[in-house]
């Protein structure tokens, strides 16, 4: 394997506000076009490992088994979390300087940088 | 702002294509649900466009665009009607609409499906430009649900602010669900007022990217193009198919064709006499005196076809000099009887002034009758100015230019006005 593997790695969780204007269809297909040319330009200096993004419901579990299951995530939470990209960078510096690019800093969305446990 | 096609996804991401699909998609959803549940097409639209949004930076441009986001809005829109709950109390009408509406378009033929999109939007255009409604509002009606147009893009078109055009939106919806107002197509008797009225708000809609009081470029550009398709749009329909309707659309090619040359690359305000016409597209001129010809037929004269003549005479003149100016004065003697304005009459003084001089001009500046309606235009005291200083009268001149910097609000307009300022007192 490559040394890339080595390399630290970091979750950017894309949080997006609930509350806040609507953009316009044209605003929305710039952000969206401004986002595929982010994700291009990481995938092309070998940075992302993967990346999804999330459908906005789904359950959330509590107590032993699943004692309690309801519709999560909260459609009052202020943000959700709305997709994840897998990076590997130098450091969580560098993991930092790569998500200030994200065009959704932008659009009020919160780009939260989590590195991964290294064992 | 500016997309860089270096793939050839991005390419499949045509300009507006998301404005253009909430265009279409409104319309068709709309013609299922009803008017009275046109805000429930627009949301159930918005959806779609923000899960394409969020989903295709990840999944990338679907082969068929178009195709994704229709079954996404129908999912969303059946989502919804089971769920029962934006859509209380409608659930058991809406949902078989859905269910049909969507599952004949998705196994329709293309080509029939088109016609149903542009049948179902020309429907739209006379709900938006319905007599009811204010003459700005179907204006702003029209941008919001067939252009796909946000309010603050609206808001921007029009000097407004963004709280003020979403007001007017919901009492237009409001008043069209009071009013049960339907997709259907206006009676036989009632067509040619109908049209007549569709044909105002294009005109209304053309004129604010045409007139450039303000805005960017780009959206101004963007408002004449608009404006034009749909234009098209309804030209295109047997009702639509009117000698007026040519006739506007003859003014909005024969104008376009030659906005590019309006602003040299500094972004500087030409004047006619100054502009490089060169810089005109004669393709579109073309088009344009089609559309002239086109609009012959008949016996009634609209504005429309006077204001496309004047146009045409500039379009024809392969210089400033060689303008037919006394076809011009002819076409405006017309156009004031038929549908004056202090505009149209500083206009009509403009050209006075190349056959008969500028002293001639400024006389018929003063015959004006609405001087009031002019006290606080600024291209008044631009034209009394320029005619001044043509007449050799630098003082009366710069009176005017000074009053005319008073008023003027576009940085562009401000620098011409403070050069010719600077002739006078030179």
């Amino acid at each position: 394997m490559t040394t890339e593997s080595h390399k630290p790695q970091f979750l950017l969780l894309l949080r997006q506000p609930q509350a806040g204007p609507h953009p316009s269809p044209e605003e929305m297909q710039q952000i969206m076009a401004r986002f595929m040319l982010w994700m291009k330009a990481m995938s092309a200096k070998g940075l992302v490992l993967g990346a999804n993004g999330l459908e906005d419901t789904g359950k959330l579990l509590r107590g032993p088994r699943g004692a309690t299951v309801t519709d999560g995530p909260y459609p009052e939470a202020k943000e959700i979390v709305g997709g994840f990209i897998h990076i590997s960078a130098d450091s969580l510096e560098h993991a930092v300087e790569i998500a200030r690019d994200c065009p959704g800093l932008d659009y009020r969305m919160v780009v939260e940088v989590r590195a991964i446990k290294q064992h | 702002m500016e997309v860089i096609s270096n793939s050839p996804e991005i390419t499949r991401l045509i300009d507006h294509l998301f404005r253009r699909e909430s265009g279409r998609l409104v319309a068709i959803l709309t013609r299922r649900f009803g008017v009275a549940h046109l805000h429930l097409a627009e949301d159930v639209v918005q959806d779609a466009l923000v899960k394409a949004m969020q989903t295709w930076p990840f999944t990338g441009v679907p082969q068929n665009p178009s195709a994704w986001l229709l079954q996404t809005a129908r999912n969303r829109a059946l989502d919804q009607t089971r769920r029962n709950t934006v859509w209380f109390g409608k659930q058991s009408e809406l949902a078989p609409l859905v269910e049909d509406c969507l599952q004949t378009a998705l196994t329709v033929p293309l080509p029939q499906f088109e016609d149903e999109i542009r049948d179902s939007q020309l429907r739209m255009m006379f709900v938006c430009c319905h007599p009811g409604l204010p003459p700005e509002t179907q204006v702003a009606l029209t941008l919001k649900t067939l252009c796909g147009f946000g309010e603050r893009e609206i808001a921007a078109a029009f000097l407004s602010n963004e709280a003020a055009i979403m007001k007017r939106l919901v009492r237009a919806r409001q008043y069209l669900r009071e009013q049960a107002v339907s997709l259907e197509l206006p009676s036989v008797e009632s067509l040619a007022p109908r049209v007549d009225i569709v044909l105002q708000a294009l005109y209304q809609l053309f004129n604010e990217g045409y007139k450039a009081s303000h805005g960017s470029s780009l959206l101004r550009a963007d408002l004449c193009a608009e404006s034009t398709r749909l234009t098209e749009l309804l030209l295109a329909h047997p009702l639509g198919d009117q000698p007026a309707t040519h006739a506007l659309l003859a003014l909005m090619h024969l104008g376009a064709a030659r906005l590019d040359a309006r602003a040299d690359d500094g972004g500087n305000v030409l004047l006619l006499a100054e502009q490089d016409r060169s810089r005109w597209n004669q393709a579109q001129i073309q088009t344009g005196l089609r559309h002239l010809a086109n609009s012959g037929r008949g016996s009634h004269i609209s504005r429309y076809h006077l204001e496309a003549g004047i146009a045409a005479c500039h379009c024809l003149a392969p210089n400033f000099a060689s303008t037919d100016w006394l076809q011009i004065i002819t076409l405006y003697d017309l156009l004031l009887q038929q549908a004056g304005s202090p505009v149209v009459a500083l206009n009509r003084a403009v050209a006075i002034a190349q056959v008969k001089g500028p002293r001639a001009a400024l006389t018929a500046l003063d015959e004006i009758d609405d001087q009031k309606a002019l006290a606080n235009y600024h291209l008044y005291y631009a034209v009394a100015g320029q005619l001044w200083l043509d007449a050799a009268e630098p003082d009366n001149a710069a009176l005017n230019f000074r009053r005319a910097l008073e008023l003027a609000a576009l940085p562009a307009e401000r620098l011409l006005l403070e050069k010719r300022l600077s002739q006078c007192e030179g």
